[in-house]
């Protein structure tokens, strides 16, 4: 069973849970075996051209010291060969066409999305 | 249970902030109506769904105590659905993601409510028919 993760929804408790919880889901079912791939699209293509870690919060005298580092976490995804796409036309409504891209991250247009969509079994849009 | 009657459902958002919520409890009771055994992947907020805590309240601003107001708690809708489905003879199973109930500190959960991981979370989906993800907005 083949399963495509699709996120839009950016940057979503990232400072609470450390990390994007998709991104820590699709890894950790990964980890168990799950046949999956990865669309970054809406805001969450952003993601796909950030470098290093997320601000760290500081409330008083208590500051982050490990804030969510997706850099590290998609490289993650693709080491543990998930393919990662980011949807072109999000990047350049944003702006961030121009920007390299995460390496092993593929620019996908959406004219391809139906393909992409069916040579999966399911899609899981978050 | 053949799989073509089973669907997997994973939820993120928590109990009293959306309707997703309630949409989300409609959906598994309309699933057993049509006969498919329900499995539940509860994430993030969804943890607190279960919670065995819930407790009712009163309302004051509707001049009601805590009977006359018989406020809705998730874990009752959870049990209810559970008694339906034993009643049809109906799978319906529900895993919190063990680390999101921790961090939330909501580790009673109601019987037949369990705790697992992202690797439940894929075995349930990939022996079902299908998978409705509902993503927190």
């Amino acid at each position: 069973m083949k399963a495509l993760q699709v996120i839009d929804q950016a940057f979503r408790t990232t400072t609470e849970e450390q990390d994007d919880t998709i991104l820590w889901l699709t890894l950790s079912m990964r980890g168990a075996g799950g046949d999956l791939s990865l669309l970054l699209s809406g805001h969450a293509a952003y993601y796909a051209v950030q470098r290093g870690t997320q601000p760290a919060l500081t409330l008083g005298d208590w500051r982050q010291t490990q804030p969510a580092n997706l850099t590290r976490d998609l490289g993650n995804l693709v080491a543990r060969d998930v393919p990662v796409y980011v949807v072109d036309e999000d990047l350049e409504e944003r702006g961030l066409q121009q920007l390299p891209l995460l390496d092993g991250v593929r620019r996908i247009a959406r004219r391809e999305l139906a393909d992409l969509y069916d040579s999966v079994d399911q899609v899981w849009h978050w | 249970m053949n799989a073509d009657k089973i669907l997997t459902f994973a939820f993120m958002d928590p109990p009293f902030e959306s309707e997703r919520t309630v949409t989300f409890f409609r959906l598994l009771d309309a699933a057993l109506d049509k006969g498919a055994g329900v499995r539940v992947f509860a994430y993030e907020g969804a943890v607190a769904l279960a919670f065995a805590r819930q407790a009712p309240h009163g309302n004051a601003a509707h001049g009601h105590d805590v009977d006359q107001e018989a406020h809705p708690l998730t874990r009752s809708w959870i049990a209810a659905l559970q008694d339906k489905a034993r009643a049809k003879g109906l799978g319906f199973e529900w895993i919190n993601c063990g680390l999101c109930v921790d961090e939330r500190g909501v580790n009673e959960a109601i019987a037949d409510c369990g705790r697992g991981g992202p690797a439940d979370l894929w075995r349930y989906a990939s022996t079902a028919h299908n998978t409705l993800t509902i993503g927190t907005r």
